[in-house]
């Protein structure tokens, strides 16, 4: 065999396991997106502006029910690149310290007695349900006349929250498939039948940046972890470079 | 079978080269760890600059406020207890704050009440000596632990005794004044506790 | 410079003069054989995992808190609070899966090159024993973080020990050590898995490494090199074939480390939850015992055995037999070097039924696996439309359990009966390199 064989037989099944992990991984991410029908949120926690107006669209739509009790301002403003004024000012409205957590005010009894459910935290919702799901979610309100609340969702039927981000997309509603006999009519597509103040497209990007914010707030750390992660692989691949030529060396010793 | 020479040379230098990259790894593989004892952000947020009225606190009164879960006091001295300060001059290890107990208070505490105000006072109510917190005596009368006295501190523990502006006196065991916190007047009843005046702007 | 190094060496021979010999022993004269391929990169691998979760493991628990009503906040709290928290979390749970896969690569070896034979029974068996534990202390593990599938794994596993008959309720409440998976579980787990088995773990570890030196290593070829010729470069004494562990190999692992350290070290910076394989979605949920996961199934590493569970039927009243299959597997591992009757050890000079089988057997795990993991579920209405899924499923994963215990069979029938034509095994070790 010669050398350039051997080396190749010797690196290949390393390299080919390293690449087919890559692949993996990707795959397995990229397949979360296909599979039930979600839509393709398309986030970037590493675009900084969308962050900030995820960040915006938050506090001024949710944060009235939903807290993000594992998220601290001052964190926000330390990853969003925002001044403790700037958080203070267009960012807490629940007169919290600027190193508290972020807590809504809904009393979770009264918001039980309203929804019949309490609006859960959503520092994590985006790590146990996919960034995918959350941007399907925001997308899938309709009205509902025989929902207790008015609403419905076709991501979640029945979900026991209205929207508050109506005044921006305007009103969706269900165009129902024919019932068949003895079942419920399903929902065959959603229309939007009233607009709001952006465009669909505009409205897209509206739930991207805030899919963005809450996928940020699930693992703050995601920013930090790229960077450093590119020098950890560069130190790494020097080293082992060094290794196998100290290997090399030795084991001209051995015939 | 080629017997090759050793190169003892190319060797040393590849070890020595591998050992070293691999020591940098090594290092910087520690500093993370090493690191994350470091106060984490919920440590720093309990360490939090304290903001503190001083609108209820009455002339010769003292409140105890928590700062790091440390006891500050805040004195509201009276002209009678500011008059006692120069009296007692002679009888301190440290009347000056500029010898032993140089570092024990920012420069702006560091006068002849210890305080950026006259009137009022802000210590750390830890004792130098090992950490207990001692009893506010303001009253100017004699006392059993000191027939001279003209109000202050006194240590419960190992009897250290200190002036209504927290320096030490002779012959205790304590080493050093009472430290006195960064803190700053945000308007003319409140201060913060944590914060240096220029820090604050 | 070496004048220090002699000098310390001189003062510690003279009150501990065992020390040196000891080091020459394990290491700079242990003969091992000079032709040792990828294969034998796995067994220094998973040392360096054990080191780094022991070491990770301690830094975590200094912020986390092993209290059902604490645990999953602190767990937080060391992700977004402590500095480089998030790092120390990610390489121990990235650790953990990494743990199993040179774990599983490392046994593969002993099977496919006949380490598990005479005179290294007992390298096994110490290993398999290491395997047990291991097993045993990632499931707890696991259950730490006490997320929703932290808790609804534990409530799965422990009542699997409920089937067993008589005993099987009180067994598990006593594990438990409440009607539920609750505190006392949590504490005790926190308790074995930080401190008991990681000592019972470092103990084994050490006698598998003992009692394999004891006897030296084994080879691709499965050729004795100690029953060879004597005589190599270092040593006029030793098998001509060994070559001495230390530089050599030390410094071909190192190469090793390297390799692995890259794809571990992808994995936490760029993919730490592995597209929900090593972190699961439904564990960043809070543990809740009233709400169940849409589809609780094991970690992947655990799949396998779990599939076994799930695909041998109730009997007479009983679940246990599932049970006491998934255990069967394990046992068949353990019973191996008596199943395998043949005397060549290397799959290089084995028959074909023999690859054959092999090649089979790692097949029905991997079946076995995505049976486990719910893919089956997922594929099979995909490939064959509206069908009853458990019919399709069970056809599917009791093949799959058959292949496995298969093997076993086969193996001893094939060697017993003397239906294995074997190659002739050289004398010699053949480098490939």
């Amino acid at each position: 065999m010669t050398k350039r064989q051997l080396l190749m037989k010797r690196y290949i099944f390393p390299v080919a396991l390293a690449f087919s992990l890559i692949v993996g991984s990707v795959s397995a991410n990229a397949a979360e997106g296909e599979g039930g029908g979600l839509l393709h949120a398309g986030t970037n926690v590493q675009d900084q502006a969308s962050l900030q107006r995820g960040a915006r669209l938050f506090f001024n739509y949710c944060v009235g029910c939903h807290s993000l009790k594992y998220m601290r301002y001052s964190r926000i403003a330390q990853d969003l690149g925002l001044s403790e004024q700037e958080v203070m000012q267009n960012l807490n409205f629940t007169g919290a310290r600027f190193d508290d957590p972020v807590i809504s005010h809904m009393p979770a009894e009264s918001a039980s007695k309203w929804f019949g459910k309490a609006p859960p935290d959503l520092s994590l919702e985006v790590s146990a349900k996919t960034a995918d799901w959350v941007y399907t979610y925001l997308n899938s309100f309709y009205l509902d006349p025989h929902s207790p609340i008015g609403w419905n969702n076709t991501a979640l039927p029945n979900a026991a929250m209205p929207f508050p981000l109506w005044e921006l997309q305007g009103l969706q509603t269900a165009q129902m498939k024919p019932a068949k006999a003895g079942e419920d009519p399903a929902v065959e597509k959603l229309v939007l039948s009233q607009p709001g103040k952006l465009t669909p497209a505009q409205f897209q990007q509206a739930t991207r940046d805030l899919t963005s914010f809450l996928e940020y707030a699930s693992e703050p750390a995601a920013l930090e972890r790229h960077h450093y992660g590119i020098w950890v692989l560069l130190f790494l691949a020097f080293f082992t470079l060094l290794a196998a030529m100290l290997k090399k060396e030795y084991w001209k010793d051995v015939h | 079978m080629a017997n090759e020479v050793v190169d003892h040379g190319r060797r040393r230098f590849l070890t020595a080269t591998t050992a070293v990259v691999g020591g940098i790894g090594i290092v910087s593989a520690a500093v993370p760890f090493i690191k994350s004892w470091e106060p984490s952000a919920r440590a720093k947020a309990a360490g939090a600059p304290v903001t503190q009225s001083l609108a209820k606190i009455e002339a010769g009164q003292m409140l105890a406020v928590s700062w790091r879960s440390l006891p500050v006091f805040v004195v509201n001295r009276t002209p009678a207890q500011l008059a006692t300060l120069p009296e007692v001059d002679s009888r301190l290890v440290d009347p000056k704050s500029n010898g032993a107990s140089a570092g024990q208070q920012p420069k702006y505490a560091q006068n002849e009440t210890r305080s950026i105000k006259p009137e009022w006072l802000v210590v750390v109510g830890i004792c130098t000596h090992l950490g207990c917190v001692p009893n506010f005596v303001p009253e100017i009368k004699p006392e059993p632990f000191d027939p001279n006295w003209k109000g202050g501190f006194y240590c419960p523990c190992h009897h250290s005794r200190y002036d209504l502006a927290g320096r030490v006196f002779n012959g205790v065991p304590a080493p050093k004044n009472l430290e006195v916190p960064p803190y700053h007047f945000v308007d003319d009843t409140t201060i913060q506790i944590g914060v240096d005046p220029k820090e604050a702007g | 410079m070496a004048n220090v190094f002699t000098n310390i060496g001189d003062w510690v021979t003279e009150r501990a003069p065992g020390m040196m010999p000891m080091y020459r022993a394990h290491m700079t004269e242990y003969y091992a054989p000079k032709n040792f391929n990828l294969w034998y990169y796995f067994g220094s691998l998973a040392l360096l995992v054990l080191v780094n979760q022991i070491v990770t493991g301690i830094f975590l628990t200094m912020n986390y808190n092993p209290s059902a009503a604490g645990a999953f906040d602190s767990v937080q709290y060391i992700m977004r609070d402590v500095e480089w928290g998030w790092l120390i979390r990610y390489m121990h749970s990235t650790g953990a899966s990494l743990f199993f896969v040179v774990v599983f690569l490392h046994m593969f070896r002993g099977i496919m090159y006949g380490s598990y034979k005479r005179p290294r029974e007992l390298v096994w068996l110490l290993g398999m024993l290491i395997f047990l534990v291991l097993m045993a202390e990632a499931f707890m593990g696991y259950v730490l973080p006490w997320g929703n599938m932290s808790f609804w794994g534990a409530k799965v596993i422990v009542s699997l020990f409920g089937t067993i008959p008589v005993i099987g309720s009180t067994l598990v409440e006593w594990i438990m050590g409440d009607f539920l998976p609750a505190d006392a579980t949590l504490n005790r787990f926190f308790a074995l898995h930080v401190i008991a088995l990681p000592i019972v773990l470092l103990l084994l570890v050490v006698l598998h490494i003992a009692a394999l030196h004891e006897v030296g290593s084994n080879n691709p070829d499965g050729v004795e090199i100690k029953k060879g010729p004597k005589g190599n470069r270092w040593d006029a004494l030793k098998p001509s074939d060994g070559i001495p562990f230390h530089p050599y190999y030390t410094v071909k692992d190192l190469v090793g480390v390297g390799f692995f350290l890259l794809i571990a070290a992808f994995i936490i910076f760029f993919a730490p939850t592995f597209g929900g394989w090593f972190l699961e979605h439904d564990n960043s949920i809070m543990a809740n015992n009233l709400v169940t996961p849409a589809e609780i199934k094991p970690v992947w590493y655990f799949t396998p055995f779990y599939a076994i569970v799930r695909m041998i039927p109730s009997f007479a009243g009983t679940a246990v037999w599932g049970v006491l299959a998934m255990f069967g597997a394990i046992a068949v591992l353990f019973l191996l070097p008596w199943f395998d009757r043949g005397k060549v050890k290397s799959i290089r000079y084995r028959g074909t039924g023999y690859k054959v089988a092999l090649g089979l057997f790692v097949l029905s795990f991997f079946g076995l696996g995505a049976v486990g993991a719910g893919i089956t579920a997922e594929v099979i209405p995909e490939w064959f439309g509206n069908v009853d899924l458990t019919t399709y499923e069970n056809a599917f994963g009791r093949l799959m359990t058959l292949i496995y215990f298969g093997f076993f069979a086969f193996l001893w029938a094939y060697t017993h009966f003397g239906w294995e034509k074997t190659k002739p095994v050289p004398e010699r070790v053949t480098t490939h390199d």
